[in-house]
């Protein structure tokens, strides 16, 4: 049999000019600031080729407060309020690391009691922030139904937290060296119950999502995040562990008596947007353990360091009866909680990732410098990798894999 | 710690509360940090920033805050930077990609130039804002700037006006005569006791700190 050769003349040339027909000038599109995919005001300027991105461009600082300036400006303990306002879908959890931080610099160490009523505090934050991560991402990937399930069981935590400081939302629960105040009579049985409605919701979230066929299409392998990008790219917290390296600060540095407490850590393998779902899903089971072990072995005793005399002011009934602590309680209001020059830098294993303080102090009650490294500036400036390449409606998935708020982003 | 300091004799201790911490010299900081990412197992940049230490030779400091995945420990590397109103610094974002919106925001923040970043804009604050807010001299009220918008510009004829800084924030001063520690308003625009004179020229006093010592 005879081969006949066919001539086709230059198929690239020819290729390249029918791309060059159908293919017009690339298109440029803003998400946000007001749009509900971004979960608060970020900004994404992307361009488009077609229906895939090929660049992605995040505008931040809408939400931009200056609270570095505020804090050069006002006494350690007048800057909690403000604290609560960074990530404010687990607001007790950055009290705590606050006070931590600034006792760190005062080299003190709060008493037993203290400790674990805040890892409670903690854990019950990691909770509430999870909660909405979880159903918020659901409902990014038009599964609505979650979202009511995690919310309906969170404003029960929200009644915890109302029990706990009067307030539901904005918390200011710690003070330096110390809490507000001790915890109310029964609040630990009243958590306990709590965990146990909490349970089944974790398990049916679960049970909704994770082995769901429309769920995983949206999310297996999409927005792969390999062990070195997250290391260099600085994320934290589950969106580093989704990517599978194993740091959790409760475990490898603890603080708050973490490594009395038995719990795991999950790791992800693939570092797509399953992993973090997975890895926060899993975070949860974990929390509720830790909260069940320190409700069990909670320790009776002070609730705030009693002989940091010149940081934590004194009780109320003291005040109004003996002339020194007047006094003390007086300095302690107008000149702020009494910090020794020095400077340290403590993270915490916040919700969204790791939150750190950066305290330098010159002595006296106001921090001379107060830097706030935040999980959700870090996470997300890796949107500019993580984002091309990816279809528009993939966005909203990724966003909502990587979990962050825009209050402590922009601070 | 004793092999990083074999390693690297330039550098001098620093004080620190909690973690070792090394002050180095500009012109080695490349070589030190990428030593420590590549040799001594600082692979995670956890935060970089700057100080402003005002009155003091040179005036601004970048702090890098190094953590080691593997070992669990943390290193603080602080650098001078000469150079006022100026101050200069290397990049490293080739080291670390984190670094590049931590650079952005020590330039948008304090004006650090970081020479070989690939994209040094602002960040929080917008483009084309004419200020660096945490240094000492801005005011906490903030300043009046005009908006970035030509277009809302011409239309409003508004600009953006600092804050009022009426109540707050109230705590004593840490220095000077007793008579000036009770509590007040920080930036005292609303204290009745100072004369319009001084307020019309609040943008040019010193901070807080070194007014009271007059």
């Amino acid at each position: 049999m005879a081969i006949k050769e066919v001539n086709f003349g230059d198929i690239g040339a020819r290729a390249a000019a029918a791309d060059e027909e159908f293919h017009g000038d690339k298109m440029m599109i803003n998400i946000g600031p007001s749009h509900p995919a971004t979960h608060g005001v970020l900004r994404l300027k992307v361009e488009l080729d077609g229906e895939v991105v090929t660049k992605c461009d995040p505008v931040i600082g809408y939400l931009h407060r200056g609270d570095e300036k505020i804090a050069e400006n006002m006494t350690y303990n007048q800057f909690i309020p403000y604290t609560d306002r960074l990530d404010y879908i687990g607001p007790i959890h950055n009290n705590v690391t606050f006070a931590l931080a600034v006792e760190k610099v005062a080299g003190l160490e709060v008493p037993p009691r203290c400790q674990a009523i805040r890892v409670i505090c903690c854990e019950l934050a990691r909770l509430q922030s999870h909660l909405v991560g979880v159903g918020v991402y659901g409902m990014d990937c038009g599964a609505l139904t979650v979202f009511m399930y995690t919310f309906t069981i969170r404003e029960k935590l929200y009644n915890l937290f109302e029990e706990l400081c009067g307030a539901r939302f904005t918390t200011s629960y710690t003070r330096i060296g110390g809490l507000a105040r001790d915890i109310p009579e029964g609040w630990l049985g009243n958590v306990l119950k709590v965990m146990n409605d909490l349970e089944p919701v974790i398990e049916e979230t679960d049970k909704l999502l994770t082995r769901n066929r429309i769920f995983w299409d949206r999310t297996v392998g999409v927005g792969v995040v390999t062990k070195e990008e997250a290391i260099s790219y600085g994320l934290t917290g589950p969106n580093l562990r989704g990517s599978g390296v194993a740091v959790d600060l409760r475990k490898d540095v603890p603080y708050l008596g973490y490594e009395n407490y038995d719990f795991d850590v999950p790791i992800g393998t693939s570092g797509d947007c399953y992993d973090r779902w997975l890895v926060r899903i899993e975070e949860m089971r974990q929390s509720i353990r830790i909260i069940r072990q320190a409700v069990d072995q909670m320790p009776d005793g002070p609730w705030y360091a009693e002989d940091a005399k010149r940081i934590f002011k004194p009780m109320k009934d003291k005040v109004l009866t003996s002339m020194e602590e007047l006094i003390q309680n007086f300095m302690l209001v107008t000149e702020g909680p009494q910090i020794p020059a020095g400077e340290a830098y403590f993270e915490a294993e916040n919700p969204k990732g790791i939150l750190g303080f950066y305290v330098v102090s010159k002595g006296g009650g106001v921090p001379y410098r107060l830097k706030i490294r935040s999980p959700s500036f870090c996470n997300l400036s890796i949107l500019p990798k993580m984002v091309p390449g990816h279809i528009v409606p993939d966005i909203p998935v990724l966003l909502g894999s990587l979990d962050f708020v825009l209050g402590e982003c922009d601070r | 710690m004793k092999t990083i300091l074999e390693a690297h004799p330039y550098l001098i201790e620093r004080e620190s509360a909690d973690w070792p911490a090394f002050n180095c010299p500009q012109d080695r900081l490349m070589d030190c940090l990428q030593s420590l990412q590549e040799e001594h197992g600082f692979d995670f940049l956890a935060d970089l920033t700057a100080i402003d230490h005002f009155d003091a030779q040179p005036r601004f400091e970048v702090v890098y805050q190094l953590f080691s995945t593997e070992r669990h420990e943390y290193l603080r590397i602080a650098t001078p930077c000469g150079g006022d109103p100026d101050p200069v610094c290397p990049s490293v974002v080739p080291l670390w990609k984190t670094a590049n919106w931590h650079e952005r925001e020590a330039y948008d923040m304090f004006g650090i130039e970081f020479s070989g970043h690939p994209d040094l804009r602002r960040i929080l604050m917008w483009d084309g804002y004419p200020y660096h807010p945490l240094r000492k001299e801005f005011p906490l009220a903030g300043k009046e700037v005009e908006f970035p918008d030509e277009g809302l510009r011409e239309a409003t004829g508004k600009t953006v006006l600092p804050a009022p800084m009426m109540g707050g924030p109230f705590h004593a001063s840490q220095t000077g005569s007793m008579a000036k520690r009770e509590p007040r308003a920080d930036d005292e625009s609303w204290n009745e006791a100072r004369d319009r004179a001084d307020i019309q020229d609040e943008e040019n006093l010193p901070p807080r700190e070194l007014r009271d010592k007059h």
